[in-house]
């Protein structure tokens, strides 16, 4: 077999060397029993030709972005990412090599998340920044059990503008914790009363901003509040290219700031791999999960980085673990790193402003529409539409037509009363001839 | 006039009055190696005797330092902070960690004197 | 916003023929720069709510050759296993197949949004239901959670899933303790704590492996489930596993499998046939997806049929002739947003159609047969801590050997990085002293094995000579020397930070 090195003849040289018969001899020597030898009731192995013909057919079943105007956010966004980024993190010794435990040897790797971890910091307007977490919304639920440690509470307040699969997870992980979270009606215009709802005994707020209905958010009140109350702020993002035009949680106050990176370096993917993004306050370094990397010096002075804080990990704890996470989202923080180093801060301002031009563009076009109505009024790239009519349905019929209306809310939120609310998103690949797609396939359905 | 007395588990005792110096020995910091951080309970905390008193980490590894008596925390050693490697190279002298007001003197006489802690360390 | 940085501080320069320096995207790069060509937006009445950001950021830009040389520097100093033999225990680094890679990238696959119209993306859900069924047939098991991100996120799934079928039988209150075995990995016992549950460790015999009588002393209507890793943590198959799930079994509680050895076990024996309840499978490990420096990974979990109804959102479910998501009232809720890793189950399911089911066998066989060639050609140098016998896809040695040397296993591990390898596991599992933990898997041809052995024995004689000195000094010719990992955590920097003046 192609990706088998080992020929027969090795095979019975090494079995002669180990002073065994045959394989099932030493497998059962090591067992207790023999291997199985019969039909596993799977395939025979395929050529690559075969392999590819059979994905291509599986590929082919689905409506990709590139082959329909495109309009779905809620979390995950279509952004251009430029053919350096997939190049370079192909490369054998980014893809096919290890976590960096010994150091020496792992500079490379090393050197691009100390880097990658400023990058978080700076965006986010935060001091530090970890290595990665698997994705905005287990980045999301470690951020709420920090803020327990921290406070010693054990009781959150999730706003209703939090993402649903969000405020989903942080809730799975504090019902099986044995915590508590109180959770906000959706808050679909960002005009909830979070602040009447502060107290002392929260650990923690969470504030989303864009939040999952396309407001921003200015969360400094909500600060001052939780400053108030021995509360902290946790600020949640899902799209991170708003960072380059809008303010950043840490200027508004945010003790931990968690999102998802996903927009930036990496694919849609169908919903994973992703990168969780996670930053917080140089005091607050002990109790952050993940991994994290520092600079040091070698013995001849040299300057170097290594994993760095390991006692707060669980392969040191164990049971008194800041977290279980063993894990970093290595090549997806890799491929963020190097787009935002392609776009830097001036092509990432511009980037922002395109989405937003785009955004504000669609709108004006959408608002000339009967049976349609905008509901933002401060938005980045991503608002929700009420539509006369099923958002489900209409995205179904439109879909049928090829045109990736946007997400209906009622798939988030079913049984919530807003199966009339459909969110859309508009990045810099979104063209005039998909704003006119989607904006006559709108006015024909409703 | 001061006693120190140790445990097992390699933590010192020096107790003048009511009042005990408590932190790790010498063998204690050599097994760890090179210590990182300390992580020192509040003052006014109340301990029970074996209950987790303070938390060691080297690089590799973190150890919980428990209470050889019950007290009340009434100091830390906050220089422990910034120079954590202080415990390395004065344990038993700077690189104290907590002083805690006895509240229970008898259970001082469960605790090894110089003599019997230097025997338990030969059979290590 | 960043000035020239100042002459004095710049890190040392240069190189030496092809060991190349590369300094801080920070210390290069500047913000006014860019490699990526924007058009102009288009004019707007800005609708940011006065919400817009006014202070610089401070992000350094790089134009593209500027970009393309910064990370290929940083590559070249990094080993992979492309580059070579990469034996760490545990982590099984075999061939990570460039097929798997153009298959992710077919626009099918990495261009689909997880919450478009179902009925659009029907090729997606049939090829996670394929690699389902795959990873079940493999592991004869009845239900399957694919959402989990990776091992330990896996962990936390099988066991909240048992957490969730024990409070249905209202045992919630009573069932607090799992067993989890001295030498298990730490994620074990953190996950257990996380949950809420109290580990209890389970002693294994001097053979290294659990006996029957031993862990049935310890099960009883307290315990929630038994955590046991096999083959273990040490490369040894847990020959009572059946036994001791059977007695778990009786007394009404589950059994979670850690799956990271799975390669030692796939198409040669199945988990759900010695009764296992809930398996993290690593689909980076196992299933050959690529390591990247750390991640992603992906950790889908077979379950049994006791706990199939409790596996979290989303559920895959056959609707007539489609597939569909159920997203909502699933299980014990939902893990993680959308679906999981479907980047990661597209290369999973194409290393699985390419290897077939004999394929796969053939890999687990040849990863077992090489673990033993190397044991074998070690075993009268190198000290084994439960006797030298048959192991499985991994060789355990500790230290013991090098006793009055003055060499450690560290020091060893630095030397071998000089002789142009990656070290093995080292100081895990915990069980052994100064663990070498050596996982060839079936990726190395025999000669590369051969190499591996006479270096290990090469280095060896060195130690037993006493040459402790040089061993201290090691590595010389990596790109750094050993590195103060006390200092980065006595004052940690975790960050460039700009300098004024």
């Amino acid at each position: 077999m192609r990706y088998h090195p080992l020929t027969s003849a090795d095979r019975e040289a090494m079995l002669a060397a180990i002073g065994f018969a045959s394989f099932e001899d030493l497998f059962t020597e090591a067992t207790g029993t023999p291997p199985l030898t019969g039909d596993l009731g799977l395939p025979p192995g395929k050529s690559e030709v075969e392999v590819e013909r059979h994905l291509l057919r599986l590929a082919e079943n689905n409506l990709s972005a590139s082959r329909a105007p495109f309009f779905l956010g809620a979390g995950a966004y279509r952004h251009h990412i430029p053919a350096s980024v997939d190049h370079l993190i192909q490369r054998s010794e980014f893809l096919t090599s290890y976590t960096p435990y010994q150091p020496e040897i792992s500079q490379g790797t090393l050197q691009h998340l100390f880097e990658f971890q400023t990058q978080v910091a700076l965006l986010t307007g935060m001091e530090i920044a970890n290595a990665s977490m698997y994705d905005g919304s287990t980045a999301c639920a470690e951020a709420m059990l920090m803020a327990h440690r921290l406070t010693k509470r054990r009781k959150a307040l999730l706003s209703g503008g939090l993402h649903p699969h969000y405020a989903k997870v942080a809730g799975t992980v504090a019902r099986m914790a044995g915590d508590e979270i109180m959770l906000a009606p959706p808050d679909v215009t960002a005009s909830e009363d979070l602040i009447g709802k502060i107290d002392d005994s929260l650990s923690c707020v969470i504030v989303q901003t864009p939040d999952f209905f396309g407001n921003l958010r200015d969360l400094s009140g909500i600060a001052e509040a939780c400053r108030r109350h021995g509360a902290l702020l946790v600020a949640v993002f899902t799209e991170a290219v708003s960072l380059g035009l809008v303010t950043p949680p840490g200027e508004m106050g945010a003790d931990i700031v968690v999102g998802e990176g996903q927009s930036i370096g990496n694919a849609l993917n169908f919903g994973g791999p992703y990168v969780g993004l996670f930053a917080t306050r140089e005091k607050y370094m002990r109790q952050m999960p993940g991994r994290l990397c520092g600079e040091t010096q070698d013995l001849d002075g040299r300057r170097g980085f290594v994993l760095t804080l390991a006692t707060r990990e669980q392969h040191i704890r164990r049971d008194k673990a800041t977290s279980n996470i063993c894990t970093n989202s290595g090549l997806c923080a890799l491929a963020f790193s190097i787009h935002l180093t392609l776009l830097g801060e001036v092509g990432l301002r511009k980037l922002a402003r395109v989405n937003h031009a785009n955004a504000v563009l669609l709108k004006e076009r959408l608002a000339e529409l009967d049976g349609v109505e905008i509901l933002n009024k401060a938005f980045f790239n991503e608002f929700t539409l009420r539509l006369k009519g099923d958002a489900a349905r209409i995205v179904e019929a439109l879909a049928r037509r090829g045109v990736l209306a946007g997400v209906p809310v009622s798939r988030l939120l079913p049984g919530a009363g807003l199966d009339d609310l459909l969110l859309v998103a508009i990045t810099e690949l979104n063209t005039d001839d998909d704003r006119t797609a989607l904006v006559t396939g709108l006015k024909e359905i409703i | 006039m001061s006693t120190t007395y140790f445990t097992a588990d390699h933590e010192f005792l020096k107790v003048e009055g009511d009042i005990a110096v408590v932190g790790i020995t010498d063998y204690a910091q050599e097994q760890l190696g090179d210590i990182v951080f300390v992580e020192l309970p509040s003052t006014g905390k109340a301990i029970e005797k074996g209950a987790t008193l303070a938390t060691v980490e080297s690089v590799k590894a973190a150890s919980e330092v428990y209470a050889p008596v019950s007290g009340e925390v009434v100091e830390v050693n906050a220089a422990l902070e910034e120079a954590p490697g202080t415990v390395n190279a004065d344990p038993q002298g700077a690189g104290w960690f907590v002083k805690l007001r006895l509240t229970n003197k008898e259970e001082l006489a469960s605790l090894l004197d110089a003599c019997a802690y230097d025997a338990h360390l030969k059979t290590l | 916003m960043l000035d020239h940085v100042h002459e004095a501080q710049r890190p040392l320069a240069g190189g030496r023929a092809l060991d190349l320096e590369e300094p801080l995207l920070f210390e290069i790069g500047r913000t006014e720069v860019s490699g990526v060509d924007l058009d102009e937006p288009a004019p707007h009445a800005s609708q940011l709510g006065g919400l817009e950001r006014k202070m610089p950021i401070g992000l350094p830009g790089l134009s593209e050759p500027e970009t393309m040389r910064h990370f290929v520097r940083l590559s070249r100093l990094n080993y992979s296993i492309d580059a070579g033999l990469y034996p760490l225990g545990s982590c099984t680094m075999k061939h990570n197949p460039r097929l798997n890679e153009k298959m992710a990238r077919l626009s099918g696959f990495a261009d689909i949004h997880p919450l478009q119209p179902q009925s659009t993306v029907q090729g997606a859900l049939e090829l996670m239901r394929q690699l389902a069924d795959w990873l079940l047939k493999l592991t004869n098991m009845e239900a399957i959670a694919l959402s989990p991100k990776a091992g330990a996120h896996g962990e936390s799934c099988g066991l909240m899933a048992i957490k969730a079928a024990i409070a249905a039988k209202g045992e919630g209150e009573t069932r607090r303790t799992v067993l989890v075995p001295q030498s298990a990995h730490g994620t074990n016992p953190a996950s257990a704590a996380l949950l809420g549950f109290t580990a209890q460790p389970v002693p294994a015999g001097p053979d290294g492996i659990l006996h029957f009588e031993d862990v049935e002393k310890l099960i009883g209507p307290h315990v929630a489930a038994i955590m046991l890793t096999n083959p273990n943590t040490c490369g040894l198959f847990e020959r009572d596993a059946g036994r001791i799930a059977e007695a778990v079994h009786a007394a009404g509680g589950y059994f979670y499998c850690d799956g990271a050895n799975f390669n030692a076990l796939a198409g040669l024996t199945r988990p759900g046939d010695f009764g296992v309840d809930a398996m993290h499978l690593n689909l980076h490990k196992t299933f050959s997806t690529p390591h990247g420096g750390g991640g992603p990974g992906a950790g889908p979990v077979v379950l049994s049929r006791r706990l199939a109804p409790f596996a979290p959102a989303p559920a895959l479910v056959q609707d007539g002739a489609n597939l569909r998501l159920v997203e909502d009232g699933q299980g014990f809720g939902r893990m993680t947003a959308f679906h999981g890793q479907m980047g990661m189950f597209v290369r999973a399911l194409a290393y699985m159609l390419a290897h077939g089911g004999d394929g796969l066998r053939q890999a687990s066989s040849d990863a077992v047969l090489s673990a033993n060639y190397l044991r074998a050609a070690l075993s009268d140098l190198m000290t084994q801590p439960f006797g030298d016998r048959a192991c499985m896809h991994e060789a355990l040695f500790d230290e013991e050997w090098l006793s009055g040397t003055g060499v450690s296993t560290l020091d060893f591990a630095k030397a071998l990085i000089d002789e142009g390898y990656h070290p093995m596991t080292i100081y895990f599992p915990l069980v052994a002293h100064g663990a070498m933990l050596i996982e060839p898997t079936e990726s190395q041809p025999k000669a590369a094995l051969d190499a591996f052995v006479a270096t290990l024995r090469r280095l060896g004689a060195r130690a037993l000579a006493k040459e402790a000195a040089a061993f201290r000094e090691a590595p010389l010719h990596a790109p750094r020397r050993r590195l103060d990992e006390t200092q980065a955590a006595r004052k940690p920097v975790l960050r460039w930070t700009h300098k004024a003046g």
